[in-house]
């Protein structure tokens, strides 16, 4: 693997392992990814544990019932002793249709049920809304309240809307956030904006990851009056080599972001998810060029099926290093 | 649950096969992982909107080279282009009536509406075979001869006794359910789009579990994200094991029967 621009011993998380808040930044421990780090490794433990007895549940009940194969689901759900972190989740109702987990209870529910230790979750609700602060504190009100833990919430700012600075302050300094989400296609702003790279610095300078959505919705079947331009990420390209302490991975990136521009963005450190990437073994093929350093999971739940990207992992034929850095271990280091 | 793919093709990423029948393998070899056991397979080692009589020919070809090699997992549809009706009924007779193909796959050279698809239809009717057809309602705007799921209710209409399988539910999926739901003869193609949540629960309220097919679009799409459109569908195991193998299975017994093929 590419060696990571910062080193995972040196962040400090926002949240406590289980999710909750600090009070201040003194409180805020240096976070150790080590094999025996001690809560979140035994969170997860103990979630895996709880998970492999209902996997071994379900898959007797679906052994009964295959007549070909064992079900891929239940293979590429069984709990991996590293966990499962999903860095592209959220909370709320999408603006143009319910969807069958926009509840967290719902939410928290699937992603248990697929051994997910840590999902981080933006709220919808800061795709149209103008009030982020708002949405922003029902978000941490919402993971705090549902997951024991398993939520972490991610906070979202407009630099184009008046007074952004306070609002990631906030979600920094009040909210303890450990990263912020961008929509840049839905707040109309170009990433040549003055004020991206503004707040991409003072991200990184709170220590924020920044999480930058390319997408949300395939652009031929949006709402006639919803209609929203895929975000082109080439700017950022040069705005993280300007900014050297910037963590930013792109959210629903791979549908548009491929090849040469991927690799540009990936050699200044970009991570990427693969929730929107398709075509069969389509893992596969993307590592045949992306560095796996820079790849991690994501499901783009609960607007797509969670299933999706589990079973992307079964479709493709993956080292188990690779695997291992997927699912959760690039992540830790981001975050 | 035993799983059949009804949207299979032998053209896009990562197929960089040479010859038809290492690309099928590629593919099933991909589906083995995933826990398929049947797909189906149309049009050839590369595509055109308006492929010319030749050019059908030689897609059909690769797609027969490809099962014969693997008759036991793959079934062929026979790509036809309406406006070259002369050679699309030649083309039906060679891959169905005298060949081993069940079914019949329309893309996007004639809108469905048009009168030139009914002989097509009333023919592969009489040979039991299953007709596909694309449909999209794209806010972008359809291609010159794409079909939308009105055109293709318009079609569904004048043979109501036809089961015809709406391609993608419309691509706008939503709009594609309403525009087919009064049809008993429609059936719903979960393929090819992305694996967006409610999509699978809609198409079961409003058309019944039996009106509706899983497929994939692989290569181009993943099995993992079409698979997912049934496995977290929040609807009863019954009600996925008929979208992933059983309706796909009642409507190709008649023609498989036909034919002398035991499933």
């Amino acid at each position: 693997m590419n060696p990571q621009p910062v080193a995972a011993d040196v962040r400090r998380p926002a949240t406590r392992p289980n999710g909750a808040p600090f009070d201040s930044p003194g409180q805020r421990p240096a976070i150790s990814f080590g094999k025996n780090q001690s809560p979140e490794r035994a969170k997860s433990e103990s979630t895996a544990a709880l998970t492999r007895r209902d996997f071994l549940t379900t898959a007797t009940a679906l052994a009964a019932a295959t007549t070909f194969a064992p079900s891929p689901l239940a293979a590429a759900t069984a709990p991996a002793p590293d966990g499962l972190i999903d860095t592209n989740a959220y909370l709320g109702r999408w603006p143009y249709r319910r969807l069958p987990l926009d509840e967290p209870a719902a939410l928290v529910a699937k992603l248990r049920e697929h051994g997910v230790t840590q999902a981080w979750a933006a709220h919808l609700d800061a795709l149209l809304h103008k009030d982020l602060s708002s949405a922003n504190a029902r978000l941490v009100a919402d993971c705090a309240r549902h997951g024991a833990g398993l939520l972490i919430p991610v906070g979202t700012v407009n630099p184009a809307a008046p007074g952004w600075e306070v609002e990631l302050r906030r979600c920094a300094e009040v909210h303890r956030m450990p990263a912020l989400r961008l929509f840049p296609n839905y707040h109309g702003y170009k990433l040549t904006e003055p004020s991206v790279e503004r707040a991409l610095a003072l991200a990184a300078e709170l220590g924020l990851l920044v999480q930058l959505a390319v997408s949300m919705e395939d652009e031929r079947m949006m709402h006639p009056l919803g209609r929203v331009t895929t975000v082109d990420p080439t700017p950022l390209v040069d705005l993280a080599k300007k900014i050297p302490a910037l963590r930013l991975q792109l959210l629903n990136a791979l549908r548009s972001v491929r090849g040469a521009p991927l690799l540009a963005l990936a050699a200044q450190r970009v991570h990427v998810e693969f929730a929107t990437l398709e075509s069969v073994e389509g893992l596969a093929t993307l590592l045949k060029q992306l560095p796996p350093d820079r790849l991690c999971f994501g499901s783009y739940a609960p607007v797509f099926y969670f299933e999706s990207s589990i079973l992307k992992l079964r479709e493709s034929v993956l080292a188990p290093d690779h695997l291992a850095a997927i699912r959760s271990a690039n992540a830790r280091r981001l975050l | 649950m035993k799983i059949w793919d009804l949207h299979c093709h032998l053209s896009g990423a990562p197929l960089t096969e040479t010859t038809p029948e290492a690309r099928l393998a590629h593919l099933l070899a991909a589906a083995d992982r995933m826990g398929i056991e049947r797909v189906c397979v149309f049009m050839g080692m590369s595509w055109a909107y308006e492929p010319p009589a030749e050019r059908i020919r030689v897609e059909n070809d690769a797609v027969l080279r490809a099962i014969e090699k693997y008759p036991d997992r793959a079934f062929g549809f026979v790509y036809l282009n309406p406006k070259h009706l002369d050679a699309s009924m030649a083309e039906l007779e060679r891959c169905v009536a005298r060949g081993p193909m069940v079914g019949v796959k329309l893309w996007v050279a004639q809108r469905c509406s048009a009168a030139e698809l009914d002989p097509i239809v009333r023919r592969a009717a009489e040979l039991k075979a299953l007709i596909f057809q694309h449909t999209w309602f794209k806010i972008t705007g359809n291609l010159p001869g794409e079909s939308t799921p009105e055109d293709f209710a318009e079609l569904a209409s004048r043979h109501p006794d036809v089961p015809l399988v709406c391609g993608h539910t419309g691509g706008d999926w939503e709009r594609g359910i309403l525009a087919i739901r009064h049809l008993k003869n429609t059936y719903a193609d979960l393929a090819g789009g992305d694996p967006t949540a409610g999509l699978t629960e809609m198409a079961v309220r409003e058309l019944g579990a039996e009106r509706v097919l899983y497929g994939s679009d692989a290569p181009g799409r993943s099995f993992a994200s079409q698979l997912a459109k049934v496995h977290g569908a929040a609807i009863p195991a019954t009600a996925k094991q008929l979208i992933l193998s059983e309706n796909l299975k009642r409507l190709l017994t008649p023609i498989l029967t036909a034919k002398g093929i035991k499933v």
